[in-house]
């Protein structure tokens, strides 16, 4: 500490005190600063890579500068949110088309689907990906997320985020183990047969307290028994009449046969 | 046997004898038989069949087998009693382990449930199969008494009764019977009444008035606040009551009533001039509450403009002025009309124009 002291009218040490401070100042603003949307930060390059991707993967449904086929919708306007949570979740490409798209394995890295999705972006303004903030489930209050839940996802997503039959062969997926961000994305974009719940409709709040309310879901403890998948007295009704009936069956023939 | 109800002439009629039980009877497995016709005049009691000794009483080897598997039977149910009674007391509450097909689940009811099933089923199981191997099989006939009584007892009746009723004096003393006549007839009536009056309410216009009315502003349901215009973007579902929910003195009631979806869709989506001059720039409010037995009507689908009730699977098409296309219910569902207040918030310009939900008697008497 004396040594120090006593350097410390050395020539250097205004310039070596300017650096540590300037370090610093950087270090927590780097740290503490408000963090933009990824769609936000896309660089000329990425727009670039982006589009490469679609033409080579998307365009022959979604058509040359996504304008849209008899085979795919035009994309100018779904927004970065869109792209991540169709590609992210594994929806899109598609791989034959059907009343429905369901999940499959991811096709593409996490860096290409931001690609597309900055492309996309880039062509219209449209809902961006959410910040992080808002889809940690962690920091909301599921109880209200709950509330809301009940309101407006239960009716097709069942109180539990089982998901349910819509018409025609269409169906709302279950919710069960799903990130908060793609959560949120399909809240936003409205995806295939659900409406949109934009943020003036649930605010970015909101939306995280539904996702607590989901993750808290996923966290809780199975009493015991089979779920049935936890869609409720249907299935449920089911396995009583066949299992539990057919059981008391095959206890009265073989209460009423002959011994040998 | 022919349409004049005697025996066709030449035909042998098969009497069923008492002596071999179904010896007469046509055999099943071989192919199409023809068979000899006629019904015999009157139906002889086939009698018992004959009994078929088991093989538990014809073979002691046989006897001693079925000795062991009753006696396993119990000792299953004594182990299933002995795991409850240590699992009760070893498995922590809150463990959970996986168990295949079953997922993660709490160890305990798990073992304390398929434990105790054990135990019960192996008395019950191992009861059946001694009662049905070992304990006796002869078969017995008990012939049913005749049900009527004897003449004395009858009379012995009739006697008491007689002299009950002297002893009351009723037919001295008519002040007692009609009033109590009176006082029986009369207790009828609670039971009646309660018949009666549960089948609606007395006050018909409950049914027929939601808490609409003209210039209520349009609020979400749960939050209770006011929705612009502005805010309903193409493909948005709200969820709306309205803003006198909040003073209300039977909010379920009047929220089971009031509930209202409100959607936006593109103008030219929109088929029926009705529903668009009722609602906003394609923003359109209908009643939630199914017209077929008053389920809440949320399924919207945004592509095909298809409202699905999730009960019993009625589908409202939007666009078409919520016209039934599928399903048990018989009228459309109610629109709210809307428009906009001098702020820009959504608000009703009028109230429901039909009463909304299930159907009920008095629905088209004004």
């Amino acid at each position: 500490m004396n040594a120090l002291a006593a350097r410390r009218r050395h020539p250097a040490a205004i310039a070596l005190l300017l650096l540590v401070g300037l370090l610093v100042t950087g270090a927590a603003y780097a740290a503490l600063a408000p963090k933009q949307a990824s769609a936000a930060t896309a660089t000329a390059d990425q727009v670039e890579h982006g589009k490469k991707l679609f033409l080579a993967n998307c365009a022959s449904c979604h058509g040359i500068g996504a304008v849209g086929t008899d085979e795919g919708p035009a994309l100018p306007g779904v927004g970065a949110a869109s792209v991540d949570f169709q590609m992210g979740t594994g929806r899109m490409p598609m791989t034959a088309p059907g009343v429905q798209v369901g999940t499959k394995k991811v096709k593409f890295s996490q860096d290409e689907i931001a690609a597309v999705a900055a492309y996309i972006a880039s062509l219209a303004p449209g809902p961006a990906i959410p910040d992080g903030e808002f889809t940690d489930g962690s920091k909301g209050d599921p109880a209200k997320g709950g509330e809301l839940f009940r309101v407006n996802c239960a009716m097709c997503h069942n109180a539990v985020g089982s998901g349910g039959a819509l018409t025609r062969g269409k169906y709302a997926p279950s919710l069960r183990h799903v990130d908060g961000k793609y959560i949120y994305e399909a809240m936003v974009t409205g995806p295939q047969s659900m409406p949109v719940f934009n943020d003036t409709n649930i605010t970015p709040d909101s939306k995280r307290d539904i996702v607590a309310y989901l993750h808290a879901i996923d966290k809780s403890e199975n009493p015991g028994g089979l779920t049935l998948g936890s869609l409720g007295p249907v299935p449920e009704g089911l396995f009583a009449w066949v299992f539990g009936l057919g059981i008391m069956v095959g206890f009265a023939v073989w209460l009423g046969s002959k011994s040998a | 046997m022919n349409e004049h109800g005697t025996p066709p002439q030449g035909e042998e009629v098969v009497e069923t004898g008492m002596p071999a039980y179904g010896s007469t009877a046509v055999r099943l497995d071989r192919g199409h038989v023809v068979g000899t016709g006629g019904l015999p005049q009157r139906f002889e009691n086939p009698g018992l069949p004959p009994h078929i000794p088991r093989m538990a009483d014809l073979e002691e080897a046989a006897a001693k087998r079925a000795e062991k598997q009753v006696a396993t039977f119990f000792g299953i149910s004594a182990l299933g009693t002995i795991v409850f009674l240590v699992a009760y007391f070893a498995i922590d509450i809150r463990t959970q382990v996986f168990i295949p097909g079953i997922g993660d689940a709490n160890l305990s009811n798990i073992v304390l449930g398929v434990s105790m099933a054990l135990a019960l089923l192996g008395i019950g199981v191992g009861a059946i199969h001694w009662a049905k191997t070992l304990m006796p099989d002869t078969e017995v006939v008990e012939e049913r008494h005749p049900l009527r009584s004897s003449e004395v007892a009858r009379d012995d009746v009739v006697q008491t009764l007689n002299e009950g009723a002297s002893g009351a004096q009723l037919n001295r003393r008519p002040l007692i019977k009609y009033s109590l006549g009176g006082a029986l007839g009369l207790f009828a009536l609670p039971f009646l009444v309660q018949l009666v009056g549960g089948l609606g309410p007395v006050n018909i216009s409950e049914l027929k008035h939601t808490l609409w009315k003209k210039g209520d502003r349009l609020v979400r349901d749960p939050e209770l606040t006011p929705i612009k215009a502005s805010d309903v973007t193409i493909g948005s579902v709200f969820h709306v009551l309205p803003e006198t929910i909040k003073d209300s003195q039977h909010v379920l009631e009047d929220k089971g009533k009031a509930a209202v979806l409100l959607m936006r869709l593109d103008p030219v989506d929109i088929h029926v001039k009705k529903e668009r001059d009722w609602g906003y720039e394609g923003i359109v409010a209908y009643s939630k509450i199914c017209t077929h037995v008053g389920c809440p009507v949320g399924l919207y689908e945004q592509q095909t403009h298809h409202l699905l009730c999730p009960c019993h699977q009625s589908t409202f098409d939007v666009t078409e002025d919520c016209k039934v296309i599928f399903g048990p219910a018989k009228r459309p569902l109610p629109q709210l009309k809307i428009t906009v207040d001098t702020d820009g918030y959504l608000v009703a310009d009028a109230p429901f124009a039909e009463p909304v939900g299930p159907s009920f008697w008095e629905r088209d008497r004004t």
